[in-house]
């Protein structure tokens, strides 16, 4: 997966083409270090057709909140730039994550 | 049979792992099913300051991680699935979960509770959205900005205090005119300088456009209400709910004896309705509901799940 930072966010998502899921977790979020595992495999199942990144909000604390994250752990998942689906919180499971990119294939 | 398991135990949190403990060094073959992280609660805490031996500045996940290097190296097995039906009537009980079928000799349950929702409009919604039940997870998102705590119970209090080190400023809103929590709790909370309290008030709605913008308050005693809204440089607030606890109840419910909260009743050795299936936790109906009792009730479970087995399968 592609560690996101404050300064390559715009550049590898808003910009980016195509699907590209990001995994917003922190050090501190038991939750979303249970949830990595998974993230990762999904990572691998659709390598070529999602591009998997993950973003520790602790150092992009606004960055996340521009992006509607206000909580952990959430996957977002953009389109051409634009973010068009995403599960918070207790909906971030590995099915439904991966219902969330199977409906937009 | 193949793949009979001696004890299969359904959540890995205080209470699944100390059974899983004594059972696995029992000699039982032991596996430990959790749907989502291991420890249940108590790693959504920061400070473990009660629970005997526990150091000074011992945090959830670090108590928890020992809990589970010390149940697998007495040979407990620890999976990851999400179990979605049983059928605990027979001598060999079944379990389905998403990814697979267990079969077990003695089922004990120790999944849970998890926070009890407001049950306002906005709540769900918004939840994520700066209304959030684990302070752990997402103080970071309220460095500087203020944050609303709801509840005045020991939980209430004490994660209050911890979102004091992040928040510019931590409101308690309680539906009475004094905290429930424990006198040392208070007495810290009403020194903290960064602490403000609305006392007789509830939560009537949560508004706001994709984040939370608006706290809708009720005073109880006079009927008003009060819109509070984000600070326009912020633009945003964040809502901490602990006002108690749900168990998680739903496999569980409908075949076994319940009190009126839903939490499952045992007999002292936690022995449910059904022989051979045992509760341990926070999911038993009971007075305390900490880490310390969650371990004594895993380990007595673990303990009469061996007894059940040698007078049923061996006898």
């Amino acid at each position: 997966m592609l560690i996101l930072e404050k300064n390559n966010f715009e550049d590898e998502v808003l910009k980016a083409d195509g699907l590209v899921l990001v995994d917003f977790w922190s050090d501190g979020c038991e939750p979303c270090k249970a949830l990595m595992p998974d993230v990762e495999a999904l990572a691998e199942k659709y390598e070529g057709k999602v591009k998997f990144c993950k973003l520790n909000i602790t150092k992009a604390r606004r960055l996340a909140i521009s992006q509607r994250v206000l909580g952990l752990p959430t996957i977002l998942l953009y389109k051409n730039g634009e973010k068009i689906e995403e599960v918070t919180k207790d909906d971030a499971k590995p099915a439904n994550i991966e219902a969330m990119i199977v409906k937009n294939l | 049979m193949e793949n009979l398991y001696d004890v299969v135990i359904v959540g890995a949190g205080p209470a699944g792992l100390a059974a899983g403990l004594y059972s696995a060094r029992a000699r039982m073959k032991t596996l430990i099913i959790e749907k989502e992280k291991a420890g249940g609660q108590i790693v959504t805490t920061n400070e473990v300051a009660n629970y005997p031996g526990s150091i000074l500045d011992a945090t959830g996940p670090s108590l928890v991680a020992r809990m589970v290097e010390q149940a697998e190296e007495f040979g407990a097995v620890r999976i990851k699935d999400e179990i979605l039906k049983v059928e605990l009537n027979d001598k060999v009980k079944v379990l389905s979960g998403e990814k697979d079928t267990y079969k077990a000799k003695t089922v004990i349950i120790a999944t849970g509770a998890s926070p009890r929702y407001l049950g306002v409009p906005g709540e769900r919604e918004l939840t994520g959205k700066g209304v959030s039940y684990c302070a752990t997870c997402d103080a970071d998102f309220f460095t500087d900005l203020e944050v609303y705590v709801i509840g005045g119970g020991d939980t209430a209090v004490e994660e209050a205090m911890y979102l004091t080190k992040f928040a510019r400023k931590v409101t308690i809103v309680h539906r009475r005119d004094e905290l429930r929590a424990a006198k040392s709790i208070r007495e810290k909370a009403f020194k903290n300088e960064k602490m403000a309290f609305i006392w007789d008030s509830v939560v009537e709605e949560i508004k706001g456009d994709g984040i939370v913008e608006t706290l809708v308050l009720k005073n109880k005693k006079t009927g008003e209400i009060t819109e509070i809204n984000a600070p326009e440089e912020d633009g945003t607030f964040g809502i901490f709910p602990f006002v108690g606890y749900i168990p998680k109840n739903d496999l569980f419910k409908e075949i076994l004896e319940t009190d009126k909260g839903g939490y499952i009743i045992t007999d002292p050795d936690m022995k449910t309705t059904i022989p051979g299936v045992f509760a341990a936790g926070d999911i038993r109906h009971k007075s305390l509901r900490q880490v310390v009792t969650a371990v004594a009730d895993g380990a007595i479970a673990a303990v009469q799940a061996e007894k059940h087995i040698e007078n049923t399968f061996e006898a």
